[in-house]
C-alpha cells in the first residue's frame, strides 16, 4: 500500500476529455444493453500509466453509480425485475469473489503473461460461444420478419420452468414464472466469475437471463443493470478497503457515462427488442477479435510459441485497442441510429394520428 | 422523442443540479492531492469513495437526466406500438 501516493496519474484537458468521451459512450452502450464500455476502460485507463489493479478498481466505482442512475431510469420504463436483479447480484458477488481468487492464483504461478492469456482466452472463448449465438439469434429474428413480436422463451427456458424444487421456487416478473433459485444462483455465479475475470459479467447474464431464464431482452438488459450496481458496489468497496480507487478518475468517466446512461436508457423505449441482441452480440464477436490478436503475444511472452519481435507486438497490441474501440462505436453508432429511426417512425405515427382526427 | 410543449421543462432545476455539479467536480480537482492521500488510505476511509460515488451519481444523474428533457430527448410515449 505505500507506493499507492505514487500510483496517482496527473490529470490534463485531454485525459479528463478522453476518459469522459470513453465514459460517455460506454454508458450509452450500457443503459441500452445493460453492460459494456468496462472493457475499454481499463485497458484505456493503464494505456495513461495508472496500474492495473487501480484501473480495475476505478472503472468499478464508477460503475455502480452509473448503473444505479440506468437502472433507476429503466425501472421507470417498467424493464426492471429488481428482484430477480438482486437475486442473481448477489449470488454474482460470490462469482466475482471466486473469479478474483483464481486470477491471484494463475498471476502467482504463471505471472502477469499468464494471467492475460487466462483472460484473453476467457474472452475468446465466451464471446465466440455466447456472442455467436446472440447475433445468429439476432439475425434469425431479423430473417424471419417476425421483429415486432412478443419474444417467447426458448426450450431450455422452458423446461427450467417447468421444473419444481420445492422450497427453491421463487416468482420472477419479467420471467413471469416460478423458477427455482438452483438455477439462478450458478447462473449469477458465472456472470460475477465473468465479471471478476474479462470486466464483462453482463455478457454471460443478460444471454442467461434471455436464454436460460426466458426473460425478454429488453428486462434481461434493464435487471443486469441492477446485477452490475450490486457486484460493483461490493467489488469497489473491496478494492476501496485498500485505498486502490482513483476516484477522480472514477468520477470523470461517471460525468460522461451518466449522460451516455440516459441516453441508451431512453433509446430502449424506441427500438425494436431484438436491437438490444443485435448490440450485444455486434459487439461481442468484435471484442472477440481484439482479444484474440492478443493471444499470440502472451504465448511468446510465456514462451510456448518462437519469441515475437517487439515491432509485431506493438503492431498487434494497437490494433488489439483500436479494434475495441472500434466495437464500442459501433454499439454506440447502432443505438443512436436505432433510436432515431424509433423516433421518427413515432413522429409519423403521431402525425397521421392527428391528420386522421382532424386536428392538422 | 420532442415533448409538444404542453409539458413544462424541467430548465430550473437542471441548471441548479447543473451549478452543484459542476461545483462538485471543480471541489474534486481543486483539492485532489489531498483527496488522493485521504482516500488513498483504505481501511475506514473506505466509505469515502462510495459516498461520494452516491453523492455524484444523485447530483450529476439528476442533471443529466434533466438536460435531455430539456433538450426534448425523452422516453418513447407509447411504447408497445414503436416495439
Amino acid at each position: 500500500m505505500h507506493d499507492i501516493a505514487t500510483s496517482f496519474i496527473n490529470l490534463d484537458a485531454i485525459t479528463i476529455a478522453y476518459l469522459f468521451g470513453v465514459g460517455f459512450v460506454g454508458g450509452l452502450v450500457s443503459g441500452f444493453i445493460g453492460s459494456g464500455g468496462a472493457f475499454v476502460l481499463t485497458p484505456g485507463m493503464m494505456s495513461l500509466g495508472v496500474p492495473g489493479l487501480m484501473a480495475v478498481a476505478s472503472n468499478m466505482c464508477h460503475k455502480f453509480p452509473k448503473a444505479l442512475v440506468g437502472s433507476m431510469k429503466r425501472f421507470k420504463y417498467g424493464q426492471v425485475d429488481v428482484k430477480l436483479g438482486i437475486v442473481l447480484g448477489v449470488s454474482a458477488e460470490a462469482g466475482v469473489l471466486y473469479g478474483a481468487g483464481i486470477q491471484q492464483k494463475i498471476k502467482a504461478a504463471f505471472g502477469d503473461a499468464g494471467s492475460n492469456l487466462y483472460v484473453s482466452v476467457a474472452f475468446v472463448v465466451i464471446l465466440a460461444t455466447v456472442g455467436g449465438f446472440v447475433l445468429y439469434d439476432a439475425w434469425k429474428t431479423y430473417k424471419s420478419g417476425n421483429t415486432n413480436t412478443e419474444e417467447k422463451a426458448g426450450k431450455l427456458a422452458r423446461w427450467i420452468q417447468s421444473v419444481n424444487i420445492p422450497g427453491t421456487m421463487v416468482y420472477f416478473k419479467s420471467i413471469n414464472a416460478r423458477v427455482s433459485i438452483l438455477f439462478t444462483i450458478p447462473l449469477g455465479f458465472a456472470t460475477g466469475m465473468m465479471a471478476a475475470t474479462i470486466a464483462v459479467g453482463g455478457f454471460v447474464g443478460v444471454p442467461a437471463m434471455i436464454y436460460v431464464l426466458g426473460a425478454p431482452s429488453l428486462m434481461a438488459s434493464a435487471t443486469e443493470l441492477v446485477i452490475a450496481f450490486v457486484m460493483g458496489l461490493g467489488g469497489s468497496f473491496k478494492y476501496a478497503l485498500s485505498g486502490m480507487v482513483d476516484i477522480r478518475l472514477a468520477m470523470i468517466i461517471l460525468a460522461g457515462s451518466l449522460f451516455g446512461i440516459q441516453l441508451g436508457a431512453i433509446g430502449t423505449t424506441y427500438v425494436k427488442t431484438f436491437m438490444i441482441k443485435v448490440v450485444m452480440g455486434v459487439i461481442m464477436v468484435i471484442v472477440l477479435f481484439s482479444r484474440g490478436l492478443m493471444v499470440p503475444v502472451y504465448l511468446s511472452q510465456l514462451q510456448l510459441i518462437d519469441t515475437l519481435g517487439e515491432g509485431t507486438v506493438n503492431l498487434l497490441k494497437t490494433s488489439s485497442f483500436a479494434i475495441m474501440i472500434f466495437a464500442l462505436l459501433l454499439g454506440a453508432f447502432i443505438v443512436l441510429r436505432a433510436m432515431w429511426q424509433g423516433r421518427r417512425a413515432e413522429r409519423l405515427q403521431h402525425a397521421a394520428g392527428a391528420l386522421e382526427h382532424g386536428e392538422v | 422523442m420532442a415533448t409538444t410543449g404542453t409539458k413544462k421543462k424541467p430548465v430550473g432545476k437542471m441548471l441548479v443540479m447543473g451549478l452543484i455539479s459542476l461545483a462538485l467536480y471543480a471541489l474534486l480537482l481543486i483539492k485532489q492531492d489531498e483527496v488522493n492521500l485521504m482516500f488513498g488510505k483504505g481501511g475506514w476511509y473506505a466509505f469515502l469513495p462510495i459516498i461520494t460515488a452516491f453523492v455524484f451519481s444523485f447530483v450529476h444523474g439528476s442533471f443529466t437526466g434533466d438536460f435531455w428533457t430539456v433538450l426534448g430527448v425523452e422516453a418513447a410515449r407509447k411504447k408497445k406500438e414503436v416495439k
